[in-house]
């Protein structure tokens, strides 16, 4: 059925020729038709290599982050990485965040954007082929798919096949597995939002709260559909990402291509060609590349919105390749000015030439202005960032005038305004810290409940990882207009200080 | 009328009962016309038409469930029981409750202790300034700052006494409430309108409470006045017009005015007292309530303590 027939070639291998449509390949398929499933075949090679480590390190960091264990003392949680909602405080590693400070986060945004247009500028959609979720996640389910229900043509089979008992054993194992896997890829998202062990025990306990069985709901069902059953029309129909990256490809760009000047006129007899003297192009026409298609997409056909790069058919042709003792290279990783140079080279001085100039790999495509802007600014933004996390003060020190009213007449005739202070001890230990009056000459200040330190300054003690919020009233003997003066905030312990602007009313002359 | 050669239907319209099909797509057109311009009948995407389904049954499951169709008088009340007013009545119950320990903190402490426990303090200030909000800016005003004849609280200055037990016996019985036997009473006589002073007598007074807190005044007629003062003014005002709060009698050595600190006001004050009335708050509001908006007035910065009252 699959195997139309088989060809000895000079290279010794033997290579089956597949009957593969790519079912999504524009010419193929309709826009009213319904989706058409997707057999990938098994495919081996560097790449496949290179998506095995990658998932193997970003489902190990999604899985295990939330476990690793870091000291703070004993007034802030233990976590490494933790997203503590409650009570407004991002945790990662020795960094803390308070909700003030969120423009890290959304620096780290920022990198994040710039760094995905220098990837997609260098090397194409790498996001989408390599280290997406949606990729990952698929890719797992796939290789579930494989283990037990065996490779492409077992699968197309079994697909066929009437319901039997091995059938039933098959699907029930496979989809099983598939939500023991999304099961853990929900749960493993809210242990980043709380402290992990006592969460995990709550949650089989039946004590953990109920947006915790909620997330985990909806994640377990959008990683079992999304990745057991949507696969492919998520990139293609739901996904913004793709259409912004095509747009950030360029001429420059590395992207999955087939070198249509060295593989056409393609054929399936290369050897009765050879002796009748045709001139046939290197693609032996074997499918191979559709069938390890995830996408569904014959990439012969050129770039497609529906390729994720993801460059399992430079494996399953270059495998072939290797077989027909042709090299490698006939799809490869290629900018499209290359491919232009190539097949220029191809048309003036035969596919010989063309395939020698391939040889030799240019790096020049990486380090051009785009790419060298994009590098700048992200390692701008990634030094400004380090630097102002580490001179970062712990304290702080906002003051607000009380308005209503702006200013009260004391029996003595002098005159008082009310200030709310706020004194923020971002450190996990108690502190006490001194707070100090400046530019206001003759003037005197206490805090409700601090009656007895009345004076130019006073002390309060600040809980460990809190905000005290003081009512601080100032008294001048005399005051008209307004005038200008500091609170200066001040840690006696480390010398750290903090200064807030503030203005003195008085009546109007 | 704009025509397009290619997408004309391949049959005339009403020559057979199938309907027209569009040359390009191969897809069957809808009657909508705009134009020369018709519709393909595309059909409608799966998923769009369950959830069109799912949210048909939804609404019909909703429908039994809650309260949804309006009758004449009332409405269907739906078989949960569910409505909002009970719904939102639960939710404040689950706040009462929750605030139960506290509240019967604040109800059974002293009103010093509350104000020595930090924590409490501020929840009994916070809830004495949003009860404030309610009932009290009406005459002392969104920031207590007071008015014309109304008193600012926010200085040190009290007619009546500043320490917090006073302030909450001025909250509970009021001033001058006739309906409480306990409020508080004074009563300055009208020296002028009773014919007890003359206009000049009165004059010379006003002149010598100027000199008082220190302002502008003419210091020979206030000489004349000082002995009229000590006569019908210093027995509840004070020889050095320093008040008397246990009579309500306000301080005049002070920059602290009810009314004002002008000459007219003071000599029309002299002449027609105004005597403000505030009523009891007993009744009206409950004793936590009460304690909170004596914690919440005595912290607006001129608040005094019993030590530093009877010091003086």
């Amino acid at each position: 059925m699959a195997k139309m027939n088989q060809d000895t070639y000079a290279g010794g291998g033997v290579v089956d020729q597949i009957e593969a449509d790519p079912v999504n390949s524009s010419t193929e398929r309709s826009l009213y038709e319904a989706r058409v499933k997707i057999f990938p075949a098994k495919v081996t090679g560097a790449f496949r290599r290179l998506k095995w480590w990658i998932m193997a390190v970003t489902l190990g960091i999604y899985w295990l982050t939330p476990w690793v264990r870091w000291d703070r003392g004993p007034n802030a949680p233990d976590q490494a990485v933790l997203v503590d909602l409650a009570n407004r405080r991002f945790y990662f590693f020795s960094i803390e965040i308070w909700p003030q400070e969120f423009y890290y986060v959304a620096g780290l945004l920022i990198m994040a954007g710039i760094g995905l247009f220098l990837i997609t500028s260098v090397v194409g959609r790498a996001w989408c082929g390599y280290t997406c979720p949606q990729t990952v996640w698929t890719d797992l389910y796939m290789a579930v798919e494989r283990w037990i229900e065996g490779d492409r043509n077992a699968r197309m089979r079994l697909e066929k096949a009437p319901w039997s008992f091995s059938k039933l054993r098959k699907r029930v194992s496979v989809h099983a597995i598939w939500l023991l896997i999304a099961v853990a890829t929900g749960g493993a998202w809210i242990f980043y939002f709380a402290d992990a062990p006592s969460l995990a025990i709550a949650f089989v306990t039946g004590q953990a709260p109920a947006v915790a069985y909620v997330t985990v709901g909806i994640l377990t069902f959008t990683t079992y559909v999304f990745a057991g059953f949507m696969r492919e029309q998520v990139c293609t129909y739901m996904c913004p990402w793709p259409r912004i990256q095509g747009a950030m490809l360029d001429e420059d760009s590395l992207i999955v291509t087939y070198n249509d000047w060295r593989g056409e006129p393609r054929s399936r007899h290369q050897k009765r060609a050879a002796q009748e003297g045709l001139d046939v192009g290197d693609c032996v026409d074997c499918n191979a590349c559709v069938a390890v298609c995830p996408m569904g997409i014959d990439i012969r056909d050129g770039q497609q919105l529906e390729c994720i790069t993801c460059a399992l058919c430079i494996d399953a042709c270059n495998n072939v390749m290797d077989k027909v003792d042709k090299p490698r290279g006939l799809i490869s990783y290629t900018t499209l000015s290359d491919y232009e140079a190539h097949a220029a080279t191809a048309a003036k001085n035969g596919r010989e030439a063309a395939k020698n100039e391939q040889r030799r790999v240019s790096i020049s495509h990486i380090a051009r202005p785009r790419t060298i802007i994009y590098t700048a600014l992200w390692s701008f933004i990634g030094i400004a960032m380090l630097v102002t996390l580490t001179m970062r003060d712990r304290l702080d020190i906002n003051v607000l005038l009380e308005r209503n009213p702006l200013f009260v007449t004391l029996s003595d005739g002098s005159i008082r305004n009310t200030y709310t202070v706020k004194l923020l001890n971002m450190q996990p230990e108690l502190k006490t810290f001194s707070v100090e009056l400046e530019g206001l000459p003759e003037a005197t200040m206490w805090f409700q409940g601090g009656e007895e330190q009345r004076g130019t300054s006073f002390e309060a003690a600040v809980q460990p990882d809190r905000v005290r919020e003081l009512r601080v009233f100032v008294v001048k003997p005399e005051a008209t207009g307004t005038e200008n003066f500091r609170f200066v905030l001040t840690d006696e312990g480390s010398g750290a200080a903090d200064t807030a602007e503030a203005q003195f009313h008085g009546p109007q002359q | 009328m704009a025509t397009n050669a290619d997408n004309k239907p391949s049959e005339a319209k009403g020559q057979h009962a199938g309907p027209d099909i569009d040359k390009v797509t191969g897809q069957a057109l809808t009657d909508h016309e705009w134009d020369g311009i018709r519709e393909l009948n595309n059909p409608l995407p799966r998923w769009w038409l369950w959830v069109f389904y799912g949210s048909v049954v939804f609404a019909v499951v909703y429908m039994i469930l809650y309260p949804s169709i309006p009758l004449i008088k009332d409405g269907t009340t739906g078989l949960l029981g569910w409505n909002s007013r009970a719904a939102i009545a639960r939710e404040l119950s689950e706040v009462e409750a929750g605030r139960q320990a506290v509240m019967e903190q604040i109800r059974s402490l002293p009103l010093e202790d509350i104000r020595a426990d930090r924590e409490l303090s501020q929840i009994a200030f916070r809830g004495g300034q949003s009860a404030f909000k309610v009932n009290c800016v009406q005459c002392h005003g969104s920031g207590a700052e007071g008015g014309f004849g109304y008193a600012n609280l926010n200085d040190d200055d009290w007619i009546w006494g500043g320490t917090l037990e006073e302030i909450a016996a001025t909250i509970r019985h009021g001033v001058r409430y006739d309906q409480d036997p306990d409020t508080r009473i004074s009563e300055m006589p009208a020296f002028g309108r009773d014919g007890l002073l003359d206009d000049d007598q009165i004059a010379a007074i006003t002149q010598f409470v100027l000199s008082l807190s220190g302002q502008e005044h003419d210091a020979a007629v206030a000489e004349t006045g000082s002995q009229l003062y000590v006569d019908n003014c210093a027995v509840c005002h004070g020889e050095s017009g320093e008040g008397q709060p246990m009579l309500g009698a306000p301080a005049l050595n002070d920059a602290v005015w009810l009314y004002s600190s002008e000459p007219e006001v003071i000599a029309s004050q002299i002449y027609n007292p105004k005597h403000g009335v505030m009523p009891a708050w007993t009744g009206r509001l409950d004793e936590v309530t009460i304690k909170q908006l004596a914690i919440y007035v005595h912290g607006l910065g001129g608040g005094q303590s019993a030590e530093e009252v009877s010091a003086n």
